[in-house]
């Protein structure tokens, strides 16, 4: 059959690792980057006797997923035990939540190719993570550092709802940006904060899903993306082939940027979970669940939505703007500050110049040197004609670099203001017109390009504070006038 | 229910137990024994008895999220086989 004929499905599981400062079930720390084993305690390394106690603050971080995703928070959740063996898994068994977890269903939004599409979720649970093997350099030995063991994540399970890598890779960056707004996680991929597995089938439209293969552990979107368009083109001429697709777990390995099975026991996956009787259920309140619904920030479809209707953006601004929080508020204290009228050219400086000034320098939103009030003062002298666009690119840069506290000052101190007085501007232009004799002569014999040339020589010799408007209607009143 | 000697021996796989010769059969004798008992309480009227996820219906407490715990890694790794740079070491495994 041929390959158009051939639908991928694809569903997402995802942990994020929850922003607090203790493990989920021990009081040991979670900071990144300490040496090896200083942050495993006795819980996190499974000596006999110890028990462990849930962290409230990592529940907190899963009611906020599910209210953030309109999800069934549970008002009764259980503990289980995940049974397998690894060295870097003390107990033999991975604390985590089977049939019941603390959040169930729920939906994000994605857009892909300006096309909105629904993606289901079908939970998310409270797990502890694993440590961490090391493989290399202890002669034939594995080092095993526990520090990570027993840190707290929500693992994010989406139904089989996506038709493409793109979307897949849509959907895992609305779920990073979501879990940052919402403060639950730093969404650090390159240490590990944010991991994405991704279960990948193909079918023919409408017929039951096909067997599917798992890829392990992709930590970039780019990677998401190239293991799964990988994977199905592999899957499709499998069966092209006459092969049945067998299931499995498989690696991506981005320098080949393939993928492969892993070896590993069919019986792997056997994990016989069963209640932990360690932790008896845990019990969410109605009143705990409202009192963390009150303290949820406006959600970044909400602000869209807002940004669209308040101020006029369109839906493609909307939603570059509320990417992420530290750039909604950036943008919202600019056009409070510059007026919602000035809103478009908020947006576009937010977007423009000065997310290109961050990239280029690796800054985040929260420290750029140039504040929102300033960015305001800017596109407001911009608004009133004060200064050209041109000009403005000036201001910012001075701004940016600490050069004045507004830019009014800026304006000021470099005599920047554009020329509004049509006196002295008619008296610049005469001087380029007595000045350019053969541009007039051009002109006046029919050629529009001598017209351009002559507002040039204009704009330069006022250093460009001329309103470019005013030297355009002043220079064709003074040419097509009455010579 | 009761279990086949196949069954009995994947579970001793999967839980990393070794069984001798006549331990099989003497394991799944002592296993069905227990299925058993469990079948008897499976035939109390129990329609519309929510399961318990606990021996005892309470709910767990939380702990405030804060570091608690200092570093005792000298004082774990001292009963550790054999220990690197902080780490503790494994016969090497890799999949």
């Amino acid at each position: 059959m041929p390959l158009a004929d051939q639908e991928i499905v694809i569903g997402l599981e995802v942990h994020a690792q929850l922003n607090t400062v203790s493990k989920i079930f021990s009081g040991a720390s979670t900071a990144f980057g300490a040496a090896p084993n200083s942050q495993a305690c006795a819980v996190d390394i499974a000596l006999p006797g110890v028990l462990p106690v849930l962290n409230r603050e990592a529940v907190a971080c899963a009611i906020r997923f599910g209210l953030a995703v309109g999800a069934d928070i549970a008002p009764r959740s259980v503990f289980a035990r995940k049974n397998y063996f690894y060295p870097d898994l003390p107990k033999g068994y991975q604390i985590s939540q089977y049939e019941l977890p603390v959040v169930a269903g729920g939906a994000l939004t994605i857009t892909v190719d300006g096309h909105e599409k629904q993606v289901r979720l079908t939970r998310a649970h409270l797990e502890e993570d694993a440590g961490k093997s090391l493989h290399e350099d202890f002669h034939g030995m594995t080092g095993i550092d526990l520090n990570r063991a027993g840190t707290p994540l929500l693992e994010i399970v989406s139904e089989p709802d996506m038709r493409s890598a793109a979307e897949a890779a849509a959907y895992a960056k609305k779920l990073h940006e979501l879990v940052r707004w919402i403060g639950i996680c730093d969404g650090n991929m390159q240490e590990g904060s944010f991991r994405c597995d991704a279960n990948v089938s193909v079918r023919r439209p409408g017929a039951p899903l096909g067997t599917r293969r798992e890829i392990k552990n992709l930590n970039s979107f780019r990677f998401l993306e190239q293991a799964i368009h990988y994977e199905a083109q592999w899957q499709i001429a499998e069966i092209e082939e006459g092969r049945a697709i067998r299931q499995a777990t498989v690696l991506f390995d981005p320098d080949s940027g393939e993928t492969r099975a892993m070896r590993s026991k069919e019986d792997a996956h056997d994990y016989r979970y069963f209640p932990d009787p360690d932790l008896l259920p845990l019990e969410i309140s109605a009143a705990w669940k409202s009192e963390i619904e009150a303290s949820m920030p406006e959600l970044p479809a909400a602000m869209k939505t807002r940004f669209e209707r308040d101020y006029g953006l369109s839906a493609y601004d909307a939603a570059a703007l509320t990417a992420a929080r530290a750039t909604a508020a950036y943008f919202e204290q600019t056009v409070t500050a510059a007026g919602a009228g000035n809103a478009k050219l908020c947006a576009n400086w937010v977007m423009g110049e000065l997310a290109a000034r961050l990239n280029r320098e690796e800054r985040d939103i929260a420290a750029a040197p140039l504040g929102a009030a300033q960015l305001a003062g800017l596109v407001a002298r911009i608004a009133d004609g004060t200064i050209s666009g041109k000009i403005a690119k000036e201001v910012f840069d001075a701004l940016w670099s600490g050069e004045g506290a507004s830019a009014d000052a800026v304006i000021e101190a470099r005599g920047l203001k554009q020329i509004s007085d049509t006196g002295a501007l008619e008296k610049i232009i005469d001087d380029v017109l007595a000045a350019n004799p053969k541009s007039v002569e051009e002109f006046r014999a029919g050629k529009e390009k001598a017209f351009n040339a002559l507002v040039g020589q204009a704009m330069k010799a006022t250093k460009g504070k001329a309103n470019p408007q005013q030297v355009n209607e002043l220079l064709k009143q003074k040419l097509t006038g009455p010579a | 229910m009761s279990l086949s000697l196949d069954q009995i021996r994947r579970i001793a796989d999967l839980a990393r137990i070794a069984l001798a010769p006549g331990e099989a059969e003497q394991t799944r004798d002592q296993l069905n024994g227990i299925f058993g008992l469990i079948e008897a309480m499976q035939s109390a009227h129990t329609a519309g008895v929510e399961p318990m996820a606990h021996a005892q219906d309470l709910a767990q407490r939380l702990r405030e999220d804060a570091v608690t715990e200092t570093d005792r890694r000298a004082a774990f790794q001292r009963i550790a086989p054999q220990i690197e740079a902080g780490l503790y070491l494994v016969p090497k495994v890799i999949e």
